[in-house]
């Protein structure tokens, strides 16, 4: 190939017509509350894990919504289960299950 | 800090503790980890209240910390647990007496969930009779051992022989009570006090005379997760909440810590020596390190036990400071003397955190 | 004769209520369970966009009541349902029958105790926007005026939008309280440095948006975008907190010298026993229920029974007023087309 000194540059760009929901799809089968997050950050904010792995369930959502699965099994492996973010979420998601549920796609999709 | 309205608030989550007839189920750690506290939990019930508390030698670990490393699904847990169930129905008890908060989160969370899925329990009925042959009634009440203690607080303050206050200046001692999340981060109303301000170990240092320090990471987790601490790599982050909780409780010079779960004991009380080595600070005055007990370690010290039966020796921060305030007499020399006072020899001495 | 009209309520709703059906040439018995009338607006000191002294609105109104029968401390003790209106039993002993009645019953502040996390009642240095109201109409609170300020927090949504708390409303009002009272506060205390923790703005009325620009360009206001999930208590008595700045995607944590909880509208507990014996309905945010909620707001499913005010839901002041100009029309129109 061609040295030009200089080369593409790649897009930051959320291209939503190429997004793959996939695996919110397999989320939202186990665990429907997924789609009600109004991404206050509570659940983040009072994280045991998020200030040292970068752990967020708002994140985690998100990404699932918009089709980012990459940084999802790397954000979920650093949870504590420590039921803190289950407790302040004003919309009352169950994201003990959610994580659980994320653990479970991951571990079927690591089995095949 | 406007003491009433905590009061209001605890007022507001009150369990239903029965008082006799319990079916105590051991924890698969802590007799590692603090190898007298359970022994002392029956020896308090049984010797000192007289209660009936049977326990069952078929039983196993509940799965939980299985569950939550992510290695065995719900169901599966569900599954054993059920058999622990079939256990106590077969031993003619209703009451259930977890000693491990991770236990007690667990049996609670599959309570809670047949209660909202019946079916899901229907399965695991048949599940559990394919695979053994065995029946259950679900537990009419559910205590951890730690409400049972709290319910018992008073009588054990009447029997006491030292109050939670340091003998020279006649103050009550600084107590920092620490909660594991599984006891009611998930469940608020099954907890004796709530998830935001408990009140079960509160109302234990309250009692025997001590007074509770809450300082701004109070609700913290101490970091232990499971699925991280037992993948090495991952245990900085754990140590980093540690951490992050005695930063926080450091300006208000507590005299000792007491905890109510397996893991929160014993990493509040090595990690004070891992971090010692790693960034050269120490939690308590002089160079030692803040104490952490166990609720019956502290139970079992107001009542006067020998602090050497109790295991006080396997802490890996010196208690000695804390037994001094308290005015409990105790043999230096027997520290490292077995029941059966052979030698059981004694730790390597860490370089920063004074021990000794 | 002038013709009976109870109303049900004499914070402004009612008194706007009562006033217009006086013009109209009815006898309108205003009924107030309190020892004054006004209701949450007397309790407040201004009122936004215009930094109107709350008291000019209540005056104002008030000015317009001569004549009309006014029960302070009295509270509806039944209300029966007859063949063509309603007797209404009062706890001071009069009886009214009358055939329509208007339910101006307001709304009720979200005691933001409830929200355990936030620690107020438990925290010294943690108050509610009721609280810091009152201390701008001079009553006396250590917790503000015996200090000085240097960092406070405002919390947005204590008890709105909160389906765990009971209330998935928006109370509509308190994104752009919280910016007034920030200002205000800000000019008592120049050098305080104040953040507004909020999960969405929502400012959607007349000039509330031009509020906004004020408290950032003139005032210097944080805005953070993002739910506080925890405060505590330092030992030297302020108020740690904790949230997540969504934007950058981190959690945050400040130490302040004073929270304002924003403790929103959830409908009025006291109300459920009138309504149960006349068979109103509430709608599935537990206020009450309107006959239709474009066509019909101030009319209730029952002949003779209207709606003014935050009874049915969360409503500034001016649509308050609106709403009781119009409840008394709709009164006029029902009552003149019956007939006698």
């Amino acid at each position: 190939m061609m040295d030009f000194g200089f080369s593409l540059s790649p897009s930051s760009t959320i291209n939503l017509d190429k997004a793959d929901l996939s695996l919110l799809r397999k989320v939202r089968a186990l665990e429907p509350d997924v789609d009600i997050c109004m991404a206050c950050g509570s659940c983040t904010a009072s994280c045991t894990a998020g200030p040292f792995t970068g752990m967020s369930v708002r994140k985690v959502i998100n990404d699932l919504q918009r089709g980012r699965a990459t940084e999802i099994g790397k954000m979920v492996s650093g949870c504590m289960l420590c039921g803190k973010c289950t407790m302040v979420c004003p919309r009352g998601i169950n994201t003990r299950h959610l994580i659980l549920s994320l653990w479970r796609v991951y571990d079927k999709e690591a089995a095949r | 800090m406007i003491y009433q309205g905590k009061k209001r608030i605890w007022a507001d989550y009150q369990k239903e503790i029965p008082d006799d007839h319990w079916y105590y189920v051991r924890s698969c750690i802590r007799q590692n980890f603090f190898p007298a506290s359970e022994k002392m939990f029956t020896e308090i019930t049984r010797g000192v209240l007289g209660k009936d508390i049977y326990e069952n030698p078929s039983h196993t670990t509940c799965g939980g910390i299985a569950y939550h490393c992510d290695t065995l699904p719900q169901e599966t847990a569900m599954t054993v647990v059920a058999r622990q169930f079939a256990i106590m129905t077969e031993s003619g008890y209703e009451n259930l007496c977890p000693s491990c908060i991770t236990s007690f989160g667990n049996y609670t969370e599959i309570l809670e969930t047949w209660r909202e899925f019946p079916e899901l329990e229907t399965k695991i009925r048949e599940m559990l009779w394919k695979a053994c042959r065995r029946e259950f009634r679900k537990p009419k009440y559910l205590a951890h051992s730690s409400d049972l203690i709290y319910k018992f607080r008073n009588e054990i303050a009447e029997k006491a022989k030292f109050r939670l206050v340091d003998r020279e200046t006649g103050e009550p001692l600084r107590i920092v009570e620490h909660i594991g999340c599984h006891y009611s981060k998930m469940f608020p109303s099954k907890g004796v006090g709530g998830a935001e301000y408990p009140y079960v170990l509160a109302g234990m240092v309250e009692s025997w005379g001590g007074s509770v320090v809450d300082y701004p990471e109070r609700r913290h987790c101490c970091g232990f997760g499971f699925r991280q601490y037992f993948v090495k790599a991952n245990r900085g982050y754990c140590v980093s909440n540690t951490h992050k909780k005695f930063e926080s409780m450091e300006p208000y010079h507590p005299d000792a810590i007491v905890t109510n779960c397996p893991g929160c004991p014993y990493f509040l009380d090595r990690w004070q020596y891992v971090i010692s080595e790693q960034t050269g600070k120490t939690y308590g005055s002089n160079g030692y390190g803040i104490p952490v007990l166990t609720y019956e370690e502290l139970a079992g010290l107001v009542l006067g036990y020998d602090p050497w039966d109790l295991g006080l020796q396997l802490h890996q921060v010196a208690v000695e400071p804390l037994l001094d305030k308290i005015g409990v007499e105790y043999d230096p020399k027997a520290k490292y003397l077995g029941v059966d006072r052979k030698n059981i020899m004694r730790p390597g001495l860490p370089t920063v955190l004074k021990c000794c | 004769m002038k013709e009976n009209v109870v109303i049900i309520g004499g914070g402004i709703a009612g008194m706007e209520a009562a006033k217009q059906l006086l013009a109209l040439g009815y006898c309108p018995i205003l009924v107030e369970k309190e020892a004054q009338l006004g209701g949450h607006v007397a309790q407040w000191n201004r009122l936004f966009p215009d930094m109107t002294p709350a008291s000019e609105v209540v005056d104002g109104i008030r000015e317009g009541l001569g004549g009309a029968n006014i029960f302070l401390d009295t509270e509806i003790s039944f209300i029966n349902k007859l063949k063509d209106g309603y007797s209404v039993m009062l706890s001071n002993g009069v009886n009214v029958v009358c055939r329509a009645v208007l339910l101006a019953t307001g709304f009720h502040l979200f005691d933001a105790r409830k929200k355990e996390e936030y620690g107020y009642g438990i925290y010294n240095q943690v108050i509610t926007n009721r609280d810091l109201e009152h201390w701008f109409n001079g009553a006396p609170d250590e917790r503000i005026g015996g200090r000085d300020l240097s960092k406070v927090g405002f919390v947005h949504c204590v008890g709105s939008r909160d389906v765990k708390a009971g209330n998935a409303q928006c109370s509509k009002v308190c994104c752009i309280t919280a910016i007034k009272q920030a200002i205000e506060l800000k000019e008592k205390f120049p050098e305080a440095e104040i953040y507004c923790f909020y999960m969405d703005l929502r400012l959607f009325g007349k000039k509330y948006e031009d509020f906004y620009i004020r408290a950032q360009r003139d005032y210097g206001i944080h805005f953070l975008r993002g739910r506080v999930s925890e405060v505590s208590e330092d030992i030297s008595g302020c108020v740690c907190v904790k949230a997540e700045d969504t934007l950058s995607g981190k959690p945050v944590k400040i130490t302040l010298d004073l929270l304002v909880l924003m403790a929103g509208m959830v409908s009025n507990p006291g109300v459920g026993q009138i309504a149960s014996t006349i068979s109103l309905g509430t709608d599935s945010d537990g206020f009450l229920k309107s006959r239709d909620n474009i066509y019909g707001i101030i009319e209730s499913e029952r002949r003779g029974i209207f709606y003014a005010g935050a009874c049915t839901g969360t409503k500034t002041v001016p649509e308050t007023l609106a709403e009781a100009r119009s409840a008394a029309l709709a009164i006029h129109n029902y009552l003149s087309s019956s007939g006698l």
